[in-house]
């Protein structure tokens, strides 16, 4: 069950990244739909986390060398860390969630009956995940200048840890990916370093600061309950 | 806080009712106006389909003509059809 704790973890870490969006977005309506994604990968990390163990222990009690996501859902969502940047965070949210809709994809299709009962629902809720940043990524690309600009800025430096994100299902992977750049006026960014470790608990040091916040609470009250 | 134009939204709770409309949202476009209507009006399940309209492309009428577009059916009780026998049976008359 190694795979649907990696997969656990890129999903809830994501959701605590994409919750730092919560009252910052552009406009209201962006606020509920990144609010919205970030839920839905909150939930789709508890199924995967359950299947591991107690999902708030893992949540919650563990440190950064015992969590298995991918670096790429640890990075802050802009240039630097606390600078979000929108243009970013589609960039990101498009390479994400392509991979997640094909893993979740394989999941459904899996003999596994929990595995396939979680990929099932979580191949909706990817495909709209996947559908918000494609849609971004079209306007971002091809709107001005400085949208063009942040977006490509964005691909460049997130593409290396694509890599990891995508092991094993590279090719298909860029078969959804790189159409949706092409059709946005976005250069596909040519694969140069290739950064990983996250599957093996040796992540950036993004995510501690994430862990700090995500935890602090149940830290302080062991248990506590709403 | 939003320079983007104005959408009404009108959602279809199920099959066979009309749509109806939820309120109304910001957005760039009309397929980003759709999307946010997703996530805005039908996030509780609330609908089975969704219209998104320019909100400057509606034509209402104003309220200082409700005198003459509306009152002059008041007292016209022969429009309404409670002069007949319901036939036994007949459901959402």
């Amino acid at each position: 069950m190694s795979e649907l704790l990696a997969l656990g973890d890129d999903a809830l870490i994501a959701a605590q990244r994409l919750s730092e969006w919560v009252s910052r977005a552009p406009t209201l309506e962006e606020d509920v739909a990144l609010a919205n994604i970030a839920l839905d990968q909150l939930g789709a990390a508890r199924l995967l986390l359950s299947t591991a163990g107690d999902e708030d222990e893992l949540a919650y009690l563990r440190d950064g060398p015992q969590f298995r996501n991918c670096l790429l859902a640890e990075l802050p969502l802009g240039p630097a860390r606390g600078d979000l940047d929108f243009a970013w965070t589609m960039a990101w949210l498009l390479l994400l969630s392509s991979a997640q809709l094909l893993r979740y994809t394989d999941l459904a299709a899996s003999d596994d009956e929990l595995a396939a009962g979680i990929g099932a629902k979580t191949v909706k809720e990817s495909t709209y995940h996947l559908d918000h940043a494609h849609q971004w990524t079209l306007r971002l690309g091809g709107g001005t200048d400085e949208s063009h600009r942040r977006v490509q800025e964005a691909l460049d430096s997130l593409w290396p840890y694509a890599h990891e994100l995508t092991e094993g299902i590279r090719d298909r992977w860029l078969a959804l990916v790189e159409p949706i750049l092409a059709e946005a006026g976005l250069t596909r960014p040519a694969d140069r370093w290739q950064p990983e470790g996250g599957r093996t608990g040796r992540h950036t040091e993004h995510l501690g600061y994430l862990l700090a916040e995500m935890q602090s609470l149940h830290r302080a009250h062991p248990g506590a309950q709403w | 806080m939003s320079n983007e134009p104005l959408w009404e939204v009108f959602v279809r709770p199920r099959r066979g009712l009309a749509h109806t409309h939820a309120g109304s949202l910001h957005a760039p476009d009309a397929g980003m106006a759709l999307r946010h209507a997703r996530d805005l009006y039908t996030r509780r399940q609330e609908g089975v389909s969704i219209w998104v309209v320019p909100a400057a492309e509606i034509t209402a009428s104003s309220p200082d003509e409700k005198d003459s577009f509306f009152d002059p059916a008041a007292d016209k009780i022969y429009r309404h059809p409670t002069f007949y026998e319901l036939p036994e049976g007949v459901e959402h008359l």
